[in-house]
């Protein structure tokens, strides 16, 4: 394939090991080079076949497109095979362990893709009159009432696209019940350090200003200098729970008392609510608004990126803000409230965040994963997933910085830290060396609280076996990296890409490709 | 609990490990006051397999789908065909089970992939760049009226009436809160568009224009004279597609100059789903690119120098601007970007254009037979496979009355507008290539006797 050649391509040279030496092809068995589509594929090559139109009649108002889009086609097999091959070249919860911290890797069960593709649920339009889409709210309905119950909260609104875009949910309802009450100028929004980087950007994006709270040496809110701040400036606070720094709060409900009193509120980022579902309800801590990642708690797989989902609970107090469109079941008959009108009990709502319901096709597959669980079945899987943070946690100790390790046992993710690595030795070589070991690293360098951060969450699908083996390959690389052992800097060595070049990617950014120049063909 | 693989065997043995007597130690930070005891109660325990399949099943049947009958709905939503590929290969474990590619040596699957579908969706908007995809099109849009804010330092955006209702309902929402001024007034059912009552809006103080295209009644407009209008008064222009497979027949948004063209990616790959998740596609002109919301991946080498693909320009990004961060969007629509890109793949250029001429060629017919019955009557002049019916009677009650002879009939515009008496008569009629010519015949017929 001479496009190989025009992209530069040039047969792999591992650093150490495996059979060392080019092949003509680039590929080596079973690890195979992938060319773009732009490289393969034809203008006139199609996987798919449409019949022709029998009439020829034009009613585009003489925009009729002439010149060539310059989109290749594949036919079908090219396209299987193409995929294929690019899909052999990612790590996935499917293929093991997934310790990203705070992002919730855990194993996402089929039955919930088989519900999700009934074409009563796949196959049904948004706008089709209500009568005809009476099982998909109740499908809302249901999970609705699943999320209120293990939260402890007054209502759910189930549109949010993502965890991000419920936090602004929350934000936006605690703004718009500021301005009911005649309070718009409470304007600053108090944030732990120990919460999610996410949640400062949604606060200034909103309109308010955003002050940190410092995190005390044991990785939980400084409740004094909180306390401290609050007066009648404040909006709120948003705090993670467990926090980042895979600790529980002890003094939420205390912090939340005292916002209360001064006239705020309290947004909860949920995104962690998976160590606790079924031990302690947000809601009996004072909680006012809170997002759902359903799939870190509820397991929706993300896709590698997304779909994300992520309905907001909210208290008594905030609910009349809450974002249309809701469910309501009046009889035996479900409604879909979405007009912006005629609706009186409504009339305080903040308004729409997206065009339609939501994410529908991740609430089939959270409610065939909850309903799965049970009430019994959540509590065990946020006591396994605690439980295997704490193995993980314990069993490391001695070889790895953890800095909060005498703050008490973590909830479902353990910290550790970059103290101790020889000079000129960081959490990055640590991580890729875990990929030569097969396995996916942890999250590096967050939260920001701690020096080189690696966090660790194993969750509760992961075997005792599997969390052994992770843990010996990590104690291996630990030592590694406190002896200062030169190969670590060069890892990964077996994967498919050695380390690649993030600051040529940003300071000359190629986002699109483009037909390689003559030139550039000319002098290969 | 099929999906928890400890024993309790396991259980106790890491326990000892840890040091703790019980679960309950891990547990000692909960305050005791609100510790719960034991599983929530009013809640059921865990089913089998069998019985949740049921459960669900049952639910999925008290849904009428869209291939039960004849179906013509649209408004940003469309029903296509989705070869059956597609949906095996986002099936594929590697793909569906992934995360966010933050190991990028690991991650060239996905990586590669979004470098496509970046490539694929600049070519089909007409756009130099386009990032990694977006929540859904109506999210796309509010984000490219604040990301023309910050490039104009302007707090003005003019809305055309021909932009999808849920879309302006989501920028209002948020233009609430970022102090936006929103210029929008609703469609009126005419064959013409509002592109000249847009530019006459267009001043100093403008932002932007937001155009849909086709607009929510169908309408195709040339959008070259509103471009040089709004450059004119350095503001930008911003297209909205809410149907990509319209512009496998019509020019593209950005060969008409525009500055952002936005859309709903669903009709290539991704199926109704009831509304999401869906995929918003997301272009620029290249000297916008900085200010561009959402992920994106770019090509670069690694240290071999082979090629290879990284998330590159994330210090626009709220995780590492924090309050600086030029948007709220957090997480893209990886899998539905996925579909799109391989849906499109198997169309290519061939394929897309003989899908959009057979989408046309079928709505001009459907457009004329239903023309025909008595009380109807078309509203555009131009169109691409959606189109707006007059009925002279209000048509929500009609539809719900085809609905019940299992003609799901398209979109009454009672249902987008409430409380618009303007619009109440009129209905949005979408044909796609799985509309059939009997489906066409026995709405006319339908029509004609609900009409009657």
């Amino acid at each position: 394939m001479t496009a190989i050649n025009q992209s530069g391509w040039r047969p792999t040279t591992p650093a150490q090991g495996g059979n060392a030496g080019p092949t003509f092809t680039g590929n080596k068995a079973l690890m195979l080079e992938e060319p773009l589509i732009f490289e393969i594929g034809g203008s006139e090559t199609t996987g798919v076949e449409i019949a022709p139109p029998a009439t020829a009649t034009s009613r585009l108002g003489g925009l009729a497109r002439s010149a060539p889009i310059g989109l290749p086609g594949l036919s079908e097999p090219e396209t299987v095979r193409h995929y294929t091959r690019l899909s052999r070249q990612n790590y996935a919860i499917d293929l093991g362990l997934f310790p990203l911290g705070s992002c919730t890797m855990k194993h996402n069960p089929r039955l919930n893709e088989k519900m999700a593709r009934l074409p009563g649920f796949a196959d049904v339009h948004p706008l089709q009159p209500i009568d005809t889409v009476q099982g998909a709210l109740e499908v809302i309905q249901q999970l609705a009432h699943w999320l209120v119950t293990l939260t402890g909260m007054h209502s759910v609104a189930m549109s949010p696209k993502a965890g991000a875009h419920g936090e602004l949910c929350g934000i936006l309802a605690i703004k718009a019940a500021l301005e009911k009450r005649g309070e718009g100028h409470r304007k600053v929004i108090l944030v732990p350090e120990s919460a999610h980087g996410t949640n400062p950007a949604t606060a200034a994006f909103a309109g308010f200003s955003v002050e940190n709270i410092p995190a005390t040496e044991e990785g939980r809110v400084d409740t004094a200098a909180l306390k401290a701040r609050l007066g009648p400036d404040v909006a709120g606070v948003m705090i993670t729970n467990p926090n980042t720094c895979g600790l529980f709060e002890r003094d939420l409900k205390t912090i939340s008392e005292a916002v209360h009193a001064a006239g705020g509120y309290v947004y909860c980022d949920g995104a962690n609510f998976n160590a606790i579902v079924g031990r302690v309800r947000p809601g009996d801590l004072g909680v006012d608004a809170m997002h759902i990642n359903l799939h870190k708690t509820f397991s929706t797989p993300h896709g590698g990126g997304g779909p994300g989902s992520g309905p907001v609970v909210f208290s008594e107090r905030l609910t009349p803000f809450a974002p249309l469109p809701f469910v309501e079941k009046q009889g035996d008959h479900f409604v879909l409230v979405e007009e912006e009108t005629a609706q009186d009990h409504h009339a305080d709502s903040f308004g729409r965040m997206t065009a339609f319901h939501g994410q529908m096709g991740m609430f089939t597959r959270a409610l065939t994963y909850i309903l799965s669980h049970g009430a019994d079945g959540l509590r065990q899987v946020a006591e396994d997933a605690v439980l295997n943070a704490n193995y993980v946690l314990r069993s490391l100790e001695d070889v790895l910085d953890a800095p909060f390790a005498a703050s008490g046992p973590c909830m479902h993710e353990a910290i550790f830290s970059d103290k101790g690595f020889a000079e000129g030795f960081s959490t990055i070589d640590v991580a890729k060396a875990l990929i030569d070991e097969g396995f996916h690293p942890m999250t590096m360098y967050f939260p920001l609280v701690v020096h080189g951060a690696m966090l660790v969450e194993p969750t509760e699908t992961e075997s005792k076996a599997t969390l052994d083996q992770f843990i010996g390959a990590l104690r291996s690389v630990a030592e590694r990296a406190r002896a200062g052992d030169e190969t670590l800097r060069t890892a990964p060595h077996f994967a498919p890409r050695n380390r690649l070049d993030e600051t040529l990617a940003a300071r000359k950014p190629k986002l699109v490709w483009q037909e390689p120049e003559p030139a550039a063909v000319a002098a290969e | 609990m099929r999906y928890l693989p400890l024993t309790q065997p396991d259980r106790a043995a890491m326990l000892a490990a840890i040091g703790a007597s019980s679960i309950d130690d891990l547990f000692v930070d909960v305050p005791e006051s609100v510790r719960l005891a034991g599983p929530i109660a009013g809640l059921p325990g865990h089913a089998s397999e069998l019985a949740v399949e049921r459960h669900m099943s049952a639910l999925a049947r008290r849904n009428m789908a869209a291939g039960d009958g004849p179906f013509f709905l649209g408004c940003g939503a469309y029903r296509h065909h989705v070869p059956a590929s597609v949906d095996h290969i986002i099936q594929r474990g590697e793909f569906l089970t992934a995360y966010t590619p933050y190991q990028p040596e690991i991650a060239q699957g996905t990586l590669q992939m979004l470098f496509e579908f970046q490539t694929q969706v600049a070519r089909l908007l007409g756009t130099d760049v386009a990032n990694a995809s977006m929540y859904d099109g109506s999210t796309a849009c509010w984000e490219a009226i604040g990301m023309a804010r910050r490039i104009t330092r302007r707090g003005k955006a003019i809305l055309s009436g021909g932009l999808h209702p849920h879309y302006v309902s989501v920028a209002r929402t948020m233009a609430k809160y970022t102090g936006d001024a929103l210029d929008v007034s609703p469609p009126v059912l005419t064959a013409e568009t509002d592109i000249d009552a847009l530019i006459a809006k267009i001043d100093g103080d403008t932002s932007c224009v937001v155009v849909q295209y086709p607009d929510i009644l169908g309408r195709i407009a040339d959008l070259r004279p509103l471009a040089d209008a709004c450059h004119a008064q350095k503001a930008l222009l911003v297209a909205v597609v809410t149907e990509p497979v319209a512009l496998g027949a019509i020019r593209s948004p950005g060969e008409m100059d525009a500055d952002i063209v936005v859309g709903e990616g669903q009709s290539l790959g991704v199926g109704l789903q009831f509304g999401g998740p869906y995929v918003g596609l997301f272009g620029c002109k290249d000297k916008y690119v900085r200010q561009m919301p959402g992920r994106l991946c770019g090509e670069t080498v690694d240290a071999d120098g082979r090629r290879g693909f990284v998330l590159t320009l994330s210090t626009r990004e709220q995780h590492i601007r924090r309050e600086k961060a030029t948007s709220n969007i957090c997480t893209n629509s990886g899998l539905c970007a996925l579909a799109f890109s391989i849906h499109m793949t198997l169309l290519g250029e061939a394929g897309l254009r003989a899908l959009a001429a057979a989408n046309h060629a079928g709505a001009v017919v459907a457009a004329e037979r239903l023309a025909k019955v008595p009380g109807v009557r078309l509203v555009n002049d131009t169109f691409f496979n959606e189109f707006t019916l007059d009925l002279r009677k209000e048509a929500r009650p009609i539809v719900r009355a085809l609905a019940e002879k299992g003609v799901l009939a398209g979109v009454s515009l009672g249902r987008l507008y409430p409380g618009v008496e303007s619009l109440a008569n009129g209905l949005v009629v979408a044909v796609t290539e799985t509309t059939t010519p009997e489906d066409v015949e026995t709405l006319a017929n339908a029509l004609e006797e609900v009409l009657a």
